[in-house]
């Protein structure tokens, strides 16, 4: 099973991934004063119809021709029910889909954080061409990282050296932890 | 507090390797990071790939790959030569792939207990 936020929303990415998508857009939103996070991924893959839609948080369906069950989506949805939160999909074919969950921060249920940094870091090294833009945003802060920033810096080095992934994993968990600590 | 900046010395870090290194990397070392994969515990084997390899600099590129069919053997990490030779290494734990790294990547040397015709071959004495 899924031990964190994290994992679930690897799952959710690789999705995307798999749906083709050139930029995927993943928004974290941690609000003490609401009590909720709040996680969506926005992709511009191949998207889905009304009917694909409806069935994709069925665990036993999937898009997949290996296997015959497919979790993600199926996990993700029950995360939110679990945890006092709501799950929520949209998409249109040709366009993309937007994916979001919420938990209650404080329901016993919520599994933690996990380590976003890494999340990131394995998402990116499945496809260098696909574009992130990644935002963790608090009630009085926010941290950003977008890929196609780091590879303007990166000026024609890949994105996939282990240096440079090693660096965005760092450079998200510090960047996380210090809005976390504005917090208090 | 880390600042993009530090990309481009990076940056200049790795165009000096290529240099030294004439050309790409000899070995291509693959992850499977399916469901299956990462449910058997590849993540942290990745982890461990990639920051061996950017530590140590072998002359490898890690990559990832879907699910292969062989989900029991998970995770599995596949060693890809030059000369389109090819190992499929399986049960892999961190430990194991720094180890892969050591001695198949910087060594030559193939870990035979390690691989899947070893693992096969264990279990029909079974």
């Amino acid at each position: 099973m899924m031990e964190d936020l994290a994992m679930h929303t690897l799952e959710i990415l690789m999705n995307s991934v798999h749906a083709g998508a050139r930029n995927i857009k993943l928004d974290i939103t941690d609000s003490a004063a609401r009590d909720e996070l709040l996680i969506s991924v926005l992709d511009d893959g191949k998207g889905m119809d009304e009917e694909t839609a409806k069935r994709a948080s069925d665990p036993f369906y999937t898009s997949r021709t290996t296997r015959k069950i497919g979790m993600g989506l199926a996990f993700f949805k029950g995360l939110a029910e679990t945890c006092g939160g709501e799950f929520s999909l949209s998409s249109e074919p040709g366009k993309g889909t937007r994916v979001s969950a919420s938990v209650q921060r404080s329901n016993i249920d919520t599994p933690p954080l996990g380590d976003i940094g890494e999340m990131m870091m394995e998402t990116i090294q499945a496809d260098g061409d696909i574009d992130y833009e990644l935002a963790y945003v608090t009630d009085s802060s926010r941290f950003e990282f977008s890929t196609q920033e780091a590879k303007e810096m990166l000026d024609g080095v890949s994105i996939l050296e282990p240096g440079v992934l090693l660096w965005i994993k760092e450079y998200i968990n510090e960047g996380i932890k210090q809005v976390k600590e504005d917090i208090v | 507090m880390k600042s993009l900046e530090e990309l481009k010395k990076i940056r200049e870090a790795a165009l000096k390797k290529v240099e030294m290194r004439e050309g790409g990397k000899d070995y291509r070392v693959v992850v499977g990071m399916a469901t299956c994969g990462i449910a058997a515990g590849a993540r942290p084997v990745l982890n461990r790939l990639v920051e061996e390899t950017a530590k140590k600099d072998y002359n490898c590129t890690v990559s990832q790959t879907g699910c292969i069919g062989m989900c029991v053997y998970e995770p599995i990490v596949e060693v890809y030569g030059k000369d389109g030779e090819h190992t499929t290494y399986v049960h892999v734990t961190p430990d194991m792939a720094a180890e892969i790294l050591e001695k198949h990547i910087a060594g030559g040397q193939v870990i035979e207990e390690y691989t899947v015709a070893a693992a096969a071959a264990g279990n029909k004495e079974v």
